[in-house]
């Protein structure tokens, strides 16, 4: 028996020290959380990064693995965060040549939005006593996650957290914004999907695009937009402020 | 695939140079991405090879967030302290930022339209 035991025990300690162990089970917990998602409709709830992420932390906890081994394996996927971000400008210019003709009321609302969502959401966390680390990594929430993160790096916020938040913001503003946009009667699908863009990035892009194509469009643009203005605004504003 | 990746990375590692020797206040993809954009203006289309590597990459965006998401079990005990401040800020900014977006793309809208008609 202890021969077995040991065996294990050897098996285990070889996986341990190897990436493939932090890299499968990143991929593994995605496709779960993608299924649900699935399962679940699309329900912007069921969101796949939360779902991913709450198991991986849950399966860390359990097994007393701390954050550097997973991310020793992790880091191949998140190292393409970087390209993917410069690659989100074919997307931005593919939107950039439909809406031309709209541009400056497109650019006056987005640089409002943009300032709205980072002042509204650090102003309510202040008046409820948040500490200056989650001030800072509230700050550009609103952001697509992989600028977001990049962000909160320069101003001198928590980019681990600033990711989690961005995905909450993403998933509260799709759950939200329809109902808040009926209640204000905007009908128009094109403000209607630049607004929830500007809000919620990517998740709100993702519900823009299963309710309308125009709305769809004119969110992603925002989106991409929003990373710009925000990228340009917020650590020029934070230096002034702070 | 393989010129465009190297293209994408390019970009990545101009923009990450451009911030470190400028001090721009900027992340150095979010530099990147701006400069592939003005290339895309300039070249007036998007290349095949081009489309086809960022589409795969954006296709599974949301992947590649996990690994720093999961970083938040560093931070479990100040989410566990300030989970009220989060919680209020993020669904109250959520709901008033939408509003203010919208708002602020009709009124213009609606304004650049009436003077458009005048003249």
């Amino acid at each position: 028996m202890g021969g077995v035991d040991e065996e294990l025990w050897r098996i285990w300690v070889y996986l341990a020290e190897t990436p493939l162990v932090g890299l499968t089970v990143t991929l593994a917990a995605y496709l779960a959380g993608d299924w649900l998602y699935r399962r679940a409709k699309l329900n912007p709830l069921a969101n796949p990064v939360l779902i991913a992420v709450l198991l991986l932390v849950g399966l860390l906890l359990l097994t007393g693995t701390d954050y550097p081994t997973y991310f020793e394996g992790a880091q191949f996927v998140h190292f393409l965060l970087g390209p993917a971000t410069v690659a989100l400008a074919v997307p931005l210019y593919r939107q950039f040549r439909q809406v031309r003709r709209h541009a400056l009321p497109l650019l006056v609302a987005l640089v409002a939005g943009s300032l709205t969502a980072a002042g509204s959401a650090v102003g309510i966390a202040w008046a409820l006593g948040a500490s200056l680390e989650t001030l800072l990594s509230l700050a550009p929430k609103s952001v697509t996650t992989p600028v977001a993160m990049g962000i909160a790096e320069q101003i001198g916020g928590l980019p681990s957290l600033t990711a989690v938040l961005v995905i909450l913001t993403g998933i509260a503003g799709a759950v939200l914004a329809p109902h808040t946009l009926n209640l204000l009667r905007i009908r128009d699908w094109k403000t209607r999907g630049f607004a929830i863009g500007v809000a919620a990035h990517g998740i709100g892009t993702a519900r823009a695009l299963q309710i309308d194509e125009v709305a769809g469009a004119f969110s992603g643009l925002a989106m991409g937009l929003n990373a710009l203005a925000t990228a340009a605004l917020l650590p020029l504003l934070v230096r002034l402020l702070f | 695939m393989l010129g465009s990746l190297t293209l994408l990375l390019l970009c990545q590692l101009i923009g990450e140079v451009a911030v470190r020797a400028t001090g721009l206040p900027l992340p150095g993809p979010v530099v990147g991405m701006a400069l592939l954009f003005a290339g895309l203006l300039v070249r007036g289309e998007i290349p095949q090879a081009l489309a086809d590597t960022a589409g795969a990459l954006l296709r599974n965006l949301s992947l590649l967030f996990v690994p720093a998401g999961v970083g938040v079990m560093i931070h479990l005990s100040l989410v566990e302290r300030e989970w009220l401040p989060i919680a209020a800020a993020l669904i109250g900014s959520a709901v008033i930022t939408v509003a203010v977006t919208a708002l602020v793309l009709q009124l213009l809208s609606r304004w650049l339209r009436g003077a458009g008609e005048k003249e």
